[in-house]
């Protein structure tokens, strides 16, 4: 296998970064360089070819995103996050409100925005909440919105409800099986907007009570997760949640003061200051 | 210079593992000298959706406390680390470790590749890279990775394994400094300690 160095990681994301306004320059290393191989291995090319290819084929950076994005997830990833969600965060925002916004920041093929949708259809209260679902990837958006997932996922994602709900339920009520996929009822996404958003370079588009950003910033050097985390704190009203994965922290960011810890084990913070 | 031909250049140990590691870790952890000099670094294969239990059952015999690091924590002396569930554990340059959720390597996540070709990238020749017992071929890249580094690399003797395929895969891609037995290999990170008194 060919080895690429941080020089050469660097040319990639400058070229990237002026040529199409993605900017992966603080992206963490390991990670990138991880991506861009895989990507030069399956494309069958080297740096100089890869370069090459950026400035002569400009439809070629949407394959690129959808290679370079990590879209490995699962519906009702960390059960016990989900119940925490349902029994202590979802009651804690209708005391105040009837009505609620959330937004799925880097949704990816969407997952965790059906697994909400059930959680919150099983609550009764479906109808009363409006989710944003942002990713940077337009082909896995389109995914997304299909609704429709591998069914050999489905085992996986079965023994997570269980876990959630904590007896034997299933999904089976709301999907069907067409060939090899499992695709669920659209309905649930009635109140679901799927949109392109770029978290780095992105701008402040609604306000929220709720943002969801869960492996997503791992993705990001520090500088640049200090970066994210103003924008969710700007992104959300007072006393509003913020969710990230069970293995992130937020304790180093300069806005790190103005969360508390909700629940430290699921990681999850609320906004106390503005 | 010691009986092994080591000094106190090194700047991490890694560990990986596999089915049939858990005793020999636990051992390892056990016997390991108070305040050992430089980070221990280990990925273990795992159940990839239970979060809690293995890290609290390595920690009861360890002489140090074993942590599952966050995502960008900082690398310190004296630590023991493991890969959390169903995350990948990179070390970055800088010293401090990245997480991520990329698709699963040799059928794993953590997969063992990956924490040692990292620390391979980054310790280069100042690393030891450990490799026990283990049923498939994750870790043998890895130890290729570290050996081509410049680094010092120990398998658990075959014989020893409740599952030999992972050392003998290892064996098979790259030069192995030192094949030992789990009691041997205590017995080298006991002189390996004491080159940095």
């Amino acid at each position: 296998m060919q080895d690429i160095d941080i020089a050469d990681l660097k040319r990639i994301s400058e070229v990237i970064y002026q040529k199409y306004n993605y900017d992966f320059r603080n992206y963490a290393m390991s990670s990138f360089k991880r991506r861009v191989l895989r990507i030069m291995e399956l494309k069958k090319l080297n740096v100089e070819t890869l370069l090459k290819k950026f400035n002569d084929s400009p439809m070629f950076i949407n394959e690129f995103l959808d290679e370079l994005t990590v879209n490995v997830t699962e519906m009702f990833r960390d059960p016990s996050f989900w119940r925490v969600m349902r029994e202590e965060i979802i009651p804690a925002i209708l005391l105040n409100h009837r009505q609620f916004k959330i937004w799925h920041a880097g949704c990816s093929s969407g997952e965790e925005v059906m697994t909400m949708c059930i959680m919150l259809k099983e609550m009764g209260i479906l109808h009363d909440v409006s989710i944003i679902a942002t990713d940077l990837d337009v082909n896995i958006l389109e995914r997304a919105k299909s609704a429709t997932y591998p069914i050999k996922n489905m085992e996986l994602n079965e023994k997570n409800y269980i876990r959630f709900q904590g007896s034997a339920p299933t999904l089976k009520d709301y999907y069907k099986e067409e060939n090899g996929y499992a695709v669920f009822n659209k309905d649930l996404l009635t109140n679901v907007s799927f949109r392109k958003h770029d978290l780095v370079l992105g701008d402040i588009f609604n306000k929220f009570d709720l943002i969801l950003c869960r492996n997503v910033m791992i993705y990001f050097n520090q500088s640049l997760q200090n970066d994210v985390l103003k924008k969710f704190h700007e992104s959300l009203f007072k006393y509003g949640y913020l969710a990230i994965g069970s293995k992130e922290s937020l304790i180093w960011c300069d806005y790190a003061n103005r969360f508390i810890v909700v629940n430290n084990e699921e990681k999850i913070y609320k906004k106390i200051k503005d | 210079m010691s009986k092994y031909n080591i000094n106190n250049s090194y700047k991490a140990v890694v560990i990986g593992g596999s089915a049939g590691s858990f005793q020999g870790v636990v051992k390892i952890l056990s016997q390991l000298p108070k305040s050992f000099p430089i980070p221990i670094i280990m990925c273990l294969h795992r159940l990839k959706h239970v979060r809690n239990g293995f890290v609290e059952a390595l920690s009861i015999k360890s002489v140090v406390q074993v942590t599952e690091p966050h995502d960008k924590e900082s690398i310190k002396k004296g630590s023991v680390y493991l890969a959390p569930a169903n995350y990948h554990m990179s070390v970055e340059l800088g010293n401090y470790f990245a997480l991520s959720t990329e698709e699963m390597v040799n059928n794993s996540r953590p997969a063992i590749d990956i924490t040692l070709s990292t620390c391979a990238f980054v310790y280069k020749e100042k690393l030891i890279g450990i490799l026990l017992s283990g049923a498939n071929r994750d870790g043998a890249a890895g130890m290729k990775a570290i050996h081509d580094r410049g680094g010092f690399t120990i398998v658990q003797e075959p014989s020893e394994c409740m599952i030999d395929t992972m050392p003998k895969a290892a064996m098979a891609a790259t030069k192995i400094d030192h094949v030992m037995k789990v009691d041997q290999i205590v017995d080298f990170l006991k002189e390996l300690d004491k080159q940095y008194r």
